[in-house]
């Protein structure tokens, strides 16, 4: 199933944490099929860029445009069409696995049954922990448990931030796997890590933030 | 030049603008101060009320009424800059609200202390569960709970963010509260009402009292102008304009 | 959207179904506060029957203040408050699911539990029946107008001084007019309509506004 064609656009976005400017300025357009890596070093922030991008953060000046329109007014027209992995997993410790991805389905609008969910737990590889309060499991599956989403939703963009951390090599590989593929269907990746990823098709940018916002293609 | 009033709305041009009117609002104080206070002492009767007159500790009606009104006008001040703030997204805005939260606690500070100071001779004690002042207490509780919320946050715009919004709470909430504190048992709500018309005050201590409470209002232009001043320079610190202003302040 | 209401609903029961200790500890508090006037006033009869009404609301007050302090904390913590401002839910929707799980588990036991306080500050019949109905009324107003000043104060130092410096005066007319219920009820009951109108009037404007305000409070404090 391939995604509708869609853009984020961003322009003269303006970021100030504390009394330090993270950006000013900063301009960036993303389309569908596209890839965008943010790099830079600790504190240049990036997670901060990727919490605006999403809405989750008020910009003191700059727009944010989701297919031409401001992200503000859309709302939860906009809100539908993002998933957003952060440093927290988001996810309840006194929950299992199962019931912590009904909930997000649920609150996400993804008309998922239980047998998706399930299947989404054992492909990330999480057979036979699926249904234990999550408070048992390690950090690196803790971390699966919110990846198993990205199987669920239909969400075009995805926002990651440092998705590969915690996670073994074989974690790794199926998280690539699913990056890819969600860039072939025509949707669009955001992400901050340390590892290359590589891509069969589609376009990926970088984006350093140590130096003055600007946006190279390869 | 073209003028346009969102100009001002700048913190750099608000700067410099403020610290002209700081001492024009000082001075008007001062004056309709002393004026007001002549008048209070000296061209006012010596007593108030009828049958059971109240003598001189009357005159602290000056400084209690004003205050008090003053308490109230600030903080809707207050809560329109926090509004004003929220909707437009403007930086001055939140930081005239900062600026003028700490001068309204003072007037209401002011209005509880003279008014228990009003209410030993006038009550026999220092406090009465009077409606009147103990919503004065409440207003002072609301302007404590804004700048402790200000103050509890160290990010400068969730502060500012936080804070306009319980600001905008509580006003909606005063009038409620206001009323549930005057009318606490709603079947005899029409006995308790009580209402002071300006026309029966003697004129001349309704010009002491007004002269009274122009000189607080100049007075809490100045104080917040020059809080203001110096939340523009603590949070535009490293800035070029910053720099220079303080360059040019050294030479001074 | 209901059903958005209910999963949320469904989800922080569940939760604390699983922690149990918090919502006894809730009301704990509430009773142990309740227990400690007769031994700070002296148990004469006439005095703790007048005073009954105006200490089961304070400690009320208090209790539900104490709790709220819970309301967004761990979710806060855990990053699934900031999953849910990016849903494409309305946010007050959520949060009404939220403050409502917390009555029920705060705010309930605490109404069903008030009897046996009333009894120890000797009300009787009509009045404890007049006190649990005004408390049904009255507590969910508290956890509404709380829930705003739970979400302002998230993740700060010293949040709960700080929330109750800001909600406890936003409490006074739920307190005024639900005490009053109890001690006009004393006097005669047709008194206490009007205040059971006022209660029930603070609790619709309560659910009209208080979850919007908490969304965006909410909004301020997650970024």
């Amino acid at each position: 199933m391939r995604h509708a064609d869609a853009c984020l656009q961003v322009t003269g976005l303006e970021v100030q944490r504390g009394d330090r400017w993270l950006f000013t300025d900063l301009d960036l357009a993303i389309e569908s099929g596209e890839l965008l890596h943010v790099r830079g070093p600790n504190g240049c922030g990036k997670t901060t860029l990727l919490r605006a991008l999403c809405g989750l953060l008020l910009p003191q000046a700059g727009e944010i445009l989701w297919n031409g329109e401001s992200i503000r007014r859309l709302g939860e027209e906009f809100t539908r069409d993002v998933i957003y992995l952060g440093h927290l997993n988001g996810i309840k410790h006194e929950l299992t696995g199962i019931e912590n991805l009904r909930v997000s389905a649920t609150l996400d609008g993804d008309r998922v049954d239980d047998d998706a969910i399930w299947d989404a737990l054992e492909q990330i590889g999480l057979a036979g922990f699926e249904d234990l309060p999550t408070m048992v499991l390690s950090q690196g599956q803790k971390k699966r448990v919110a990846l198993a989403r990205l199987l669920l939703t239909g969400a075009k963009l995805w926002v990651l931030d440092e998705p590969f951390v915690a996670l073994d090599v074989k974690a790794v590989a199926r998280l690539e796997s699913l990056i890819v593929g969600q860039v072939e269907r025509g949707g669009i990746v955001i992400l901050t890590t340390h590892q290359e990823v590589a891509l069969t098709s589609g376009t990926i940018r970088t984006l350093d933030l140590g130096q003055a916002g600007q946006v190279r293609g390869r | 030049m073209k003028f346009h009033w969102l100009h001002f709305s700048s913190p750099a041009t608000f700067y410099g603008l403020a610290g002209r009117m700081i001492p024009w609002f000082f001075a008007l104080a001062l004056v309709t101060g002393v004026v007001a206070l002549y008048w209070g002492f000296f061209q006012t009767p010596d007593q108030l009320g009828g049958s059971n007159p109240q003598k001189e500790y009357y005159r602290i009606i000056f400084v209690h009424v004003g205050s008090a009104w003053m308490s109230m006008w600030l903080y809707l001040v207050l809560a329109a800059w926090s509004a004003f703030g929220l909707v437009f997204n403007t930086r001055l805005s939140y930081m005239m609200a900062v600026s003028v939260a700490p001068t309204g606690a003072l007037f209401t500070a002011l209005a509880l202390f003279t008014g228990s100071f009003w209410g030993k001779p006038s009550w026999g004690t220092w406090w009465d569960w009077d409606p009147r002042l103990t919503s004065e207490l409440i207003l002072f509780f609301l302007y404590i709970g804004y700048i402790a919320l200000h103050s509890a946050i160290d990010d400068a715009r969730r502060a500012d963010r936080a804070s306009a919004l319980i600001a905008i709470v509580g006003l909606v909430c005063v009038p409620i509260i206001f009323w549930s504190i005057n009318c606490p048992d709603p079947n005899q709500c029409a006995a308790l009402h009580q209402r002071s018309s300006m026309g029966s005050i003697d004129g001349n201590i309704l010009f002491a009292m007004l002269a009274l409470t122009f000189s607080f209002w100049m007075y809490a232009f100045a104080t917040s102008f020059m809080r203001v001043r110096s939340i523009i320079l603590e949070r535009e610190a490293g800035t070029t304009w910053v720099n220079e202003q303080l360059e040019l302040e050294a030479k001074r | 959207m209901f059903s958005t209401f209910l999963c949320i609903l469904r989800r922080d029961i569940t939760l604390a179904m699983r922690r149990r200790t918090d919502i006894l500890t809730t009301l704990f508090f509430f009773v142990i506060v309740a227990s400690l006037f007769p031994l700070g006033v002296g148990s004469e009869k006439e005095v703790l029957r007048f005073l009954g009404p105006g200490v089961v609301w304070v400690a009320a007050l208090l209790a539900s203040m104490l709790a709220l302090e819970r309301l967004f904390a761990s979710d806060f913590a855990d990053g699934t408050l900031e999953q849910m401002l990016l849903t494409p839910q309305p946010l007050s929707v959520l949060v009404l699911g939220k403050i409502c799980a917390h009555w029920l588990l705060t705010g309930l036991p605490l109404v069903l539990i008030a009897p046996l306080i009333g009894l120890q500050y000797g009300l009787e019949g009509t009045q404890l029946l007049v006190m649990v109905m005004a408390l049904l009324v009255g507590t969910p107003v508290l956890s509404l107008v709380g829930s705003i000043g739970a979400a302002l104060t998230l993740g700060l130092r010293g949040g709960g001084i700080l929330l109750s410096l800001l909600v406890l005066p936003l409490y006074i007319p739920v307190l005024v007019y639900g005490s009053g219920a109890v001690t006009v009820s004393a006097i005669d009951l047709a008194d206490v309509q009007p205040f059971m109108a006022l209660l029930g009037a603070f609790l619709i404007l309560a659910l009209a506004f208080s979850p919007l305000a908490t969304a965006a409070a909410l909004r301020i404090s997650v970024e």
